[in-house]
């Protein structure tokens, strides 16, 4: 749920991206995956978007961040089909990378449960792609200790998602 | 239909099947057709949290669970099959109880009381604002029953439709007065009502 911003604002049910943005995803994925990728590539889009929905900033351009999601989703398929062909275990990414998280969307629940300022951060950065100085200005604090937050918010992630 | 609007609604059904698997929907909702025009079903996954009438406007009351609930909110039409069919059934006087599964999660206090209380009058029958606040062990709340009832999140769910004006007139209702008679004559007259529609 929403927790952080002073200024009242209220995000759209997800319904609506998806039936205002739909499209426009799709033709990102058709451009940007094999045709056998793009359903894989358009749901994990809006899986991640709907994940990351409540915490958004009020301000933020939908169509821009959900355009840039689509585009790591696609390369994150690139890198794993990638992985597939080469050795998997010598190329495990030493944190968990924008990209690696999304193998198993089962991330999503272990993002909710971070703690809030963490969970704000990772998603801000993560997924809206926001910079640290703008991050910092929707959740306060100073910037290293949204990087601290980014960092144990990740640690805690790898721990539940590689073994 | 192009091809690209069949995708765009088979990429929509593995997208709501898969936020279900991983708990992503907080809200689920679908519209249901019925002689009181179309209603909106909105459901938890605990039960059914608003029930809304076409003249509340859909979407409206969308954007309010958004803000006071979850804006995690996805048409998710067969989720909620099995409540819409009962809703149906009752409606279409083919069934007595609408014993659904529900979430009163966004009532608090003593107008959650009285729209707890409203299983109590049972089918085809009515109680007064005043004998629901006698109910409710609150006698002189009498104004507070009638905003709980105007209230009600989950109308039929839960039947305000049953509490009526101590002099037998009909009262106020979320639906609209004429389907407020209209879901008293049904009750009262069983099945052959429910064939007219109402407009």
């Amino acid at each position: 749920m929403p927790s952080s911003e002073e200024t009242p604002r209220s995000l759209p049910p997800f319904e609506q991206v998806v039936e205002e943005h739909g499209r426009r995803v799709l033709a990102v994925c058709r451009a940007r995956v094999a045709s056998a990728d793009v359903d894989d590539a358009w749901s994990e889009t809006f899986l991640a978007a709907l994940s990351a929905w409540p915490d958004l900033p009020g301000d933020l351009d939908v169509t821009a961040w959900l355009v840039t999601v689509a585009k790591r989703k696609c390369t994150d398929i690139h890198r794993s089909r990638a992985r597939r062909r080469t050795d998997p275990v010598a190329d495990l990414p030493e944190v968990v990378a924008p990209g690696a998280e999304t193998d198993d969307e089962g991330v999503w629940r272990h993002v909710a449960a971070l703690p809030d300022k963490q969970r704000q951060v990772i998603t801000y950065r993560y997924l809206g792609g926001l910079p640290y100085a703008r991050i910092v200005d929707l959740v306060g604090g100073s910037e290293a200790a949204a990087r601290r937050a980014a960092s144990d918010g990740l640690r805690s992630l790898r721990d539940k998602e590689i073994r | 239909m192009t091809a690209e609007t069949d995708d765009l609604a088979r990429l929509h059904d593995r997208l709501v099947a898969r936020a279900g698997e991983v708990g992503l929907i907080d809200l689920a909702y679908r519209a249901v057709d019925s002689p009181l025009g179309a209603l909106l079903l909105v459901a938890t996954e605990q039960g059914a949290v608003r029930l809304a009438f076409e003249e509340e406007g859909h979407d409206a009351v969308l954007a309010d669970l958004a803000e006071r609930v979850s804006p995690r909110i996805l048409r998710a039409p067969r989720r909620l099959d099995e409540t819409a069919r009962r809703i149906e059934d009752y409606l279409g006087g083919r069934s007595r109880s609408l014993d659904v599964p529900i979430d009163l999660r966004l009532l608090a206090g003593y107008r959650r009381e009285v729209v707890e209380a409203l299983p109590r009058i049972a089918y085809g029958h009515t109680a007064t604002y005043t004998e629901m606040a006698g109910m409710t062990g609150r006698p002189r709340a009498v104004r507070a029953v009638g905003s709980a009832c105007a209230n009600n999140p989950v109308p039929l769910l839960l039947p305000c439709h049953r509490v009526v004006r101590s002099d037998g007139s009909a009262g106020g209702y979320r639906g609209g007065l004429q389907a407020k008679r209209w879901l008293l004559g049904l009750e009262a007259a069983g099945a052959p009502a429910a064939r007219e529609r109402l407009d």
